[in-house]
């Protein structure tokens, strides 16, 4: 029980399987793993090596064939659906390669779109949203529809989405993978900070050596199973 | 749901400004469908109430009393004794505004050259105005001056029927008490138009003294007519009437002619079928707007679902959509509707395709009647019914969202 307080997300034993037609797809193969509080953590690995299931095994978005996964101590391979959405909306924050932003909603309001759902009052959330966009470099682009930012600003904004409740846990899948190498850098700054600012751990996948040098921990993938855990300085 | 609804109507409201073509496309047909029921109701209501107005004037009005017998033969035979004192106190009660006593029998009118079978009315000349077309339906000559009066009205397209003229001579011939046949000479006093023209052959009208004596009948009448406030609420009346001469046949309107009672009816039947076809199509409409900009918004719903909206808010969403585009309908809707009564409140003319149609009693010329039940009906069913059938878009919204469909780039 002690582990459960110290680590954000814990996995034991977790597979998953996809069943195409008659063909099984082994995903991800009997992970074990435990993330520390703040850790600041990198999944690498070729393409289809199971890195986006294994986010959105731990993110509640999907469920693992067998195995279990703890995240702030609650098993999230056996919550209902309602709980889900609710641990999703509280405790977690999500970083998607492309497509975060709701192009209805101007910057600030896709920032203050989660506060709005967890019920946060208007002043209050505005002041939040205001401060994270500044802290991300988007002063001033405040009322821009994500369809007049660039990538590099639309991640950005998702990245202050993610981040502005205070989660326990951002999960965020090759948030790199759109940006050409420089905006990738300054994106990849931006989460170190995010990370060390705010108590937040921080689980990204990638499979761009410049962006993994980012991580305190380099885990990679291979057919699923995790083949390297690397701490790093 | 409710801290979230200023989000989602905000959503709604900027999804619909995404498509504004299509948008523009399904708030025209829901206003237009709107405006048809709304319309379509106020004119036929309009036409009804033309009907009703024209027959109760048309001699029936909102009650009359008859001997037994009457009205399955309406024969010199089945007449009735002139009021005795109760029912004359009972006609004089003010739930009574105006009321006559007539002869009313079935005659033979000759002139030189033609004959016509019509049926002769005795009247009180002063009497039936306010109770009857006929005193105001005199456009050439005079209208008769007293139940002495010796002259007769015909009616314009029976006086062409028989090729005679005001100021000449007819003869009109009748059962007598004594059932021999009685006849008497009349001038042409007075020509009258009439709406139904049936109505222009059917009756001729000469003083009711004039008849009484020709039928030999004394004071005794065919009928009474009268009239009160509201044709609709004549109960207290009838039930007067009745008490205080139980042995005569006294009925409202309604009975007088179930014909019109029947035509109520239909036109009632045939709105709601109106009301049914519109609203299918509609709702079709509007179904299919909804799906397609659910179906092209998979992914955004997707992440909804990932950042935790609560299923619920998400078919919130999709019915705030809804909504939001019915009641702009609505409101255009009814406004265009309301336009078009105003603009066809001297009446709508459909003489130019419905000959032969005014001769059954249905007037070409519809003054359009917007009944609140009617507005309200109309409206309600949409905004409900609308609603329901936008349960399943925004189900299909609020379903489970594959995570391929949002990570996927
Ligand atoms: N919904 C799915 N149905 C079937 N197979 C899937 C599905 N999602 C992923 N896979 C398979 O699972 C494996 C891991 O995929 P994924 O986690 O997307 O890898 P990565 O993100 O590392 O590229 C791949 O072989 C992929 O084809
Ligand atoms: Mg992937």
């Amino acid at each position: 029980m002690e582990r459960m307080t110290d680590n954000t997300v814990v996995l034991r034993n977790v597979s998953k399987v996809y069943r195409q037609n008659a063909i099984a797809v082994h995903a991800l193969t009997e992970i074990d793993l435990d993330v520390p509080r703040k850790d600041f953590m990198c999944l690498s690995g070729p393409s289809g090596s199971g890195k986006s299931t294994l986010l959105n095994l731990i993110g509640g978005l999907d469920r693992p064939t067998t195995g279990e996964i703890t995240v702030d101590g609650q098993r999230v391979d056996q919550l209902p659906k309602g709980e889900l959405a609710r641990l999703r909306l509280h405790k977690i924050g999500f970083v998607f390669q492309a497509y975060n932003l709701i192009p209805v909603l101007t910057a600030i309001e896709n920032v203050e779109f989660v506060m709005q759902l967890q019920g946060v009052a208007t002043a209050e959330r505005r002041e939040k949203a205001l401060q994270i966009l500044m802290e991300v470099g988007l002063e001033g682009l405040e009322s821009r529809r994500p369809g007049e930012l660039s990538g590099g600003q639309q991640q950005r904004v998702a990245v202050a989405r993610a981040i502005v409740s205070e989660p326990s846990l951002v999960l965020a899948d090759e948030p790199t993978a759109n940006l050409d190498s420089k905006t990738a850098e300054n994106l990849m700054q931006l989460l170190v900070h995010m990370n060390t600012e705010h108590n937040v751990t921080f689980i990204f996948s990638t499979h761009d050596k410049r962006v993994m040098d980012f991580s305190r921990r380099l885990i990679k993938l291979r057919d699923g199973r995790i083949v390297e855990d690397e701490r790093r300085q | 749901m409710l801290r979230a609804q200023p989000l989602l109507l905000t959503l709604a409201w900027r999804n619909l400004w995404r498509h504004r073509g299509r948008t523009a496309a399904i708030l025209f047909a829901l206003a237009l469908g709107i405006w048809s029921m709304v319309a379509l109701a106020a004119l036929s209501r309009g036409s009804l109430e033309g009907q009703l107005q024209k027959a109760i004037g048309n001699l029936t009005g909102h009650i009359q009393i008859h001997a037994r017998g009457y009205r399955d033969d309406p024969a010199i035979d089945h007449r009735m004794p002139a009021p005795d004192a109760a029912l004359a106190t009972a006609l004089t009660d003010p739930s009574v505004r105006v009321w006559a006593g007539r002869v009313r029998v079935p005659a033979v009118i000759a002139s030189e050259r033609e004959s016509a079978g019509v049926t002769l009315v005795g009247i009180e000349p002063q009497r039936e105005q306010g109770l009857s077309f006929i005193g105001t339906a005199v456009t050439d000559g005079r209208y008769l001056e007293s139940p002495g009066d010796t002259g007769l009205l015909l009616g314009r397209k029976l006086a062409e029927r028989l090729e005679t003229a005001l100021g000449r001579r007819v003869v009109v011939m009748s059962q007598d008490v004594k059932n021999q046949v009685g006849d008497r000479g009349f001038r042409v006093v007075g020509i009258f138009d009439a709406e139904p023209e049936a109505i222009e052959t059917a009756f001729v009208f000469v003083g009711r003294a004039t008849a009484q004596e020709m039928l030999g009948m004394g004071d005794t009448l065919s009928e009474i007519s009268l009239r009160s406030d509201d044709r609709n609420r004549l109960e207290v009346p009838l039930s007067t009437l009745r008490t205080v001469a139980p042995s005569l046949d006294i009925e409202p309107w309604t009975v007088v002619e179930p014909l019109l009672t029947l035509t109520e009816k239909i036109v009632n039947v045939i709105l709601v079928i109106w009301y049914a076809i519109v609203f299918a199509a509609m709702s079709f409409g509007l179904v299919n707007t909804l799906l397609m900009a659910v179906f092209e918004r998979t992914r955004e719903f997707g992440l909804f679902q990932a950042l935790g909206m609560p299923p619920r808010h998400i078919l919130g969403q999709v019915l705030v959509e809804s909504l939001i585009l019915l009641a702009i309908a609505l409101v255009i809707g009814n406004l265009g509707a309301l336009a078009t009564v105003h603009a066809l409140r001297d009446g709508l003319d459909l003489s130019a395709f419905a000959e032969g149609m005014e001769y059954f009693g249905v007037s070409p010329i519809i003054y359009p009647a917007l009944s609140v039940g009617d507005v309200t009906m109309a409206n309600t069913l949409v905004a409900v019914l609308g609603l329901v059938a936008s349960l399943y878009p925004a189900w299909r919204a609020a379903r489970h969202v594959p995570i391929e469909a949002i990570t996927r780039v």
